[in-house]
């Protein structure tokens, strides 16, 4: 199920420094909202604060609030791994497992679930998961294989099977196709559109274009000096934002007159 | 720069080769062909020594019933410790390895690998001496125990020695040698598996325990292997801390807590070499080939074991 997700006030730090400073943003269900911004401004920080990866790393922590429909995810009792299986996560850099097949990568989330499955059921789960991530017909003979032997963008659209095999709410996309050639960029560009009607998509993006083409709402991220934290400038409709932005930065940066 | 020839005709003239990478080729060659000729000098040796117990009347062999009889309790025993040593320590190893890489806190972590790596440093004699003095008086409750109760399976027949200087002992002895080695190479390929993947578990929603079988021991299984194999090999060869804490030398028998376990191949060597004359020694020789052989198999199993699944191995 799509969720809403609201962020007010939300401070992330890395140790002492504090990289994001005071975001509020409001993620629509069932639609893509991308991110973008200049490098170092913040967005990775920000998309991985949304499932609670910001603190895998060694004193990252966050100040403020991420509620999604009513919940609120750094509630004391709320454990990060059950939010990880609600908001799945694609990277910039494809990441299968390299020691698991095809097969086995696309259903590694499902098998944490710790849900005994049947032969079948998981055959089923893993031709689902494929055709939505448009890879079955391209790997559907050899999915016995290790998923290492993909292409960058078959590994990606993998990736994404992996991610959507365990049904979240929510899908995080960290520059997904950086690593890309033109074909697999537009490849996942289209799969992202048939993805919005289940998922809440959220997209970090460094191609101004891809931004215009997939999302309902862009949020533009700037900061004002290295050593500054990043901020939330401008979130608003994609068509309002690259045509008619509120805020002068947004409009310098969109036309390329930046920095 | 020699970068000035066009690239569509690479098979006409060989590459410039520059001398700092031909120094060092021929330097890596040099070291590579010098190790397989001290590896062939000590085959040769072992094999030319070994022939005249090889050829010799079974009668002449000590036991008198020939080489084979000789040598057959001393591979069994060999075989015991060196293994009872592996499956100890390796599973030791490992945890040790996850707590430091994954679990501990980073000023503890450091600490702790310090602390191992110490173990490494600690001469042979030592353990042997430490093994003999402490730990066999320690565990003689523990063989009356293991004979009284688990008496049934052959490794535990009794009956069970009153000094606790046993095969049992001994590969505990051993364990707590190898387990630095198997430790520290886990240590080292656990702390390199990617953060790629690492993460990709998490945002999976995996617990760290469920995140370290995913990315971690995957990733590390053949460093573990190759680490267990270092291990293995040094315990079958260890010399010292065996003869010091064994007291049997006696039969052919799979039991680790009686006091007629089998010696193993090299402390039998180094305990009866000093007196050996004749084809004495061309029979410690020739165990000595056996172990030799014993040694390289392992190695070579181990090698096999971790090119298996290349293609999963995540080198690619
Ligand atoms: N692991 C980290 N430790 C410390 N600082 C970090 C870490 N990752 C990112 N930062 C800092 O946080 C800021 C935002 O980085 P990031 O979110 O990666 O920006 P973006 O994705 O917009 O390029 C940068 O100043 C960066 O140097
Ligand atoms: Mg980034």
């Amino acid at each position: 199920m799509a969720k809403r997700i609201e962020v007010s006030d939300l401070n992330i730090y890395y140790g002492n420094f504090r990289a994001v400073e005071g975001v509020n943003i409001s993620i629509e269900p069932r639609s893509i909202t991308a991110l973008i911004g200049p490098s170092g401004c913040g967005k990775s920080t920000f998309l991985r604060s949304l499932n609670r990866m910001h603190e895998v790393l060694p004193g990252a922590r966050v100040e403020g609030k991420v509620v999604m429909d009513g919940q609120d995810l750094y509630g004391a009792d709320v454990d990060p791994v059950d939010v990880r299986r609600q908001i799945g996560m694609v990277f910039q850099r494809p990441n299968p497992f390299p020691t698991m097949s095809i097969y086995d990568n696309v259903i590694a989330g499902n098998r944490l679930n710790n849900k005994r499955m049947k032969k079948s059921e998981t055959d089923d789960l893993v031709e689902k998961s494929l055709m939505g991530a448009n890879l079955w017909n391209e790997v559907k003979d050899r999915l016995d294989r290790p998923g290492s032997g993909l292409s960058g963008g078959q590994q990606q659209r993998l990736c994404i099977a992996r991610a959507i095999a365990v049904e979240p709410d929510v899908l995080l996309m960290d520059e997904p196709c950086s690593a890309l050639d033109p074909i697999s960029t537009l490849a996942i560009e289209d799969l992202m559109t048939e993805l919005k009607e289940r998922f809440t998509i959220v997209i970090v993006t460094h191609n101004m274009q891809q931004a215009a083409r997939v999302s309902e709402s862009t949020g533009f991220f700037n900061l004002n000096g290295v050593g500054q934290p990043g901020r939330l400038i401008e979130f608003n409709p994609t068509e309002k934002i690259f045509s008619n932005p509120d805020e002068k930065a947004t409009e310098d940066y969109i036309s390329g007159r930046f920095g | 720069m020699t970068a000035t020839k066009a690239p569509s005709e690479p098979t006409q003239q060989p590459a410039v080769r520059r001398p700092g990478d031909r120094i060092f080729a021929g330097t890596a060659k040099a070291s590579g062909i010098l190790i397989l000729l001290v590896l062939a000098g000590v085959a040769a040796f072992l094999i030319g020594e070994a022939i005249p117990a090889l050829v010799a009347p079974a009668e002449d062999i000590p036991g008198g019933e020939g080489l084979a009889a000789y040598i057959a309790p001393l591979i069994l025993g060999t075989l015991l410790g060196a293994v009872l040593a592996l499956l100890v320590a390796t599973p030791l190893a490992v945890g040790i390895a996850l707590y430091v890489t994954y679990y501990a806190p980073r000023r503890i972590a450091a600490a702790m690998g310090y602390v191992i790596d110490l173990l490494a440093a600690i001469p042979s004699v030592v353990y042997g001496f430490w093994g003999l003095a402490v730990l066999a008086p320690a565990l003689r409750p523990f063989h009356q125990w293991a004979a009284d109760t688990l008496g049934f399976i052959p490794f535990f027949a009794g009956p069970a020695s009153t000094t606790g200087r046993t095969m049992f002992t001994v590969g505990l002895v051993l364990a707590v040698m190898i387990l630095p080695i198997i430790s520290a190479i886990s240590r080292e390929v656990f702390s390199q598996a990617p953060a790629l993947h690492r993460e990709a578990a998490l945002a999976l929603g995996a617990t760290r325990w469920e995140m370290i079988r995913m990315a971690v021991l995957p990733y590390g299984k053949s460093g573990v292997i190759a680490g267990a194999m270092l291990g293995l090999g040094r315990a079958l060869g260890e010399t010292m801390a065996v003869a010091i804490v064994l007291s049997g030398g006696a039969g052919a028998t799979l039991t680790l807590i009686s006091n007629s376990n089998p010696s193993t191949i090299a402390s039998n060597i180094a305990l009866r070499f000093p007196e050996a004359t004749g084809i004495d020694v061309n029979t410690l020789i020739a165990s000595g080939l056996v172990l030799f052989v014993i040694t390289l198999g392992v190695n070579m199993l181990a090698r096999w074991v971790v090119n298996r699944r290349a293609d999963f191995s995540g080198a690619n």
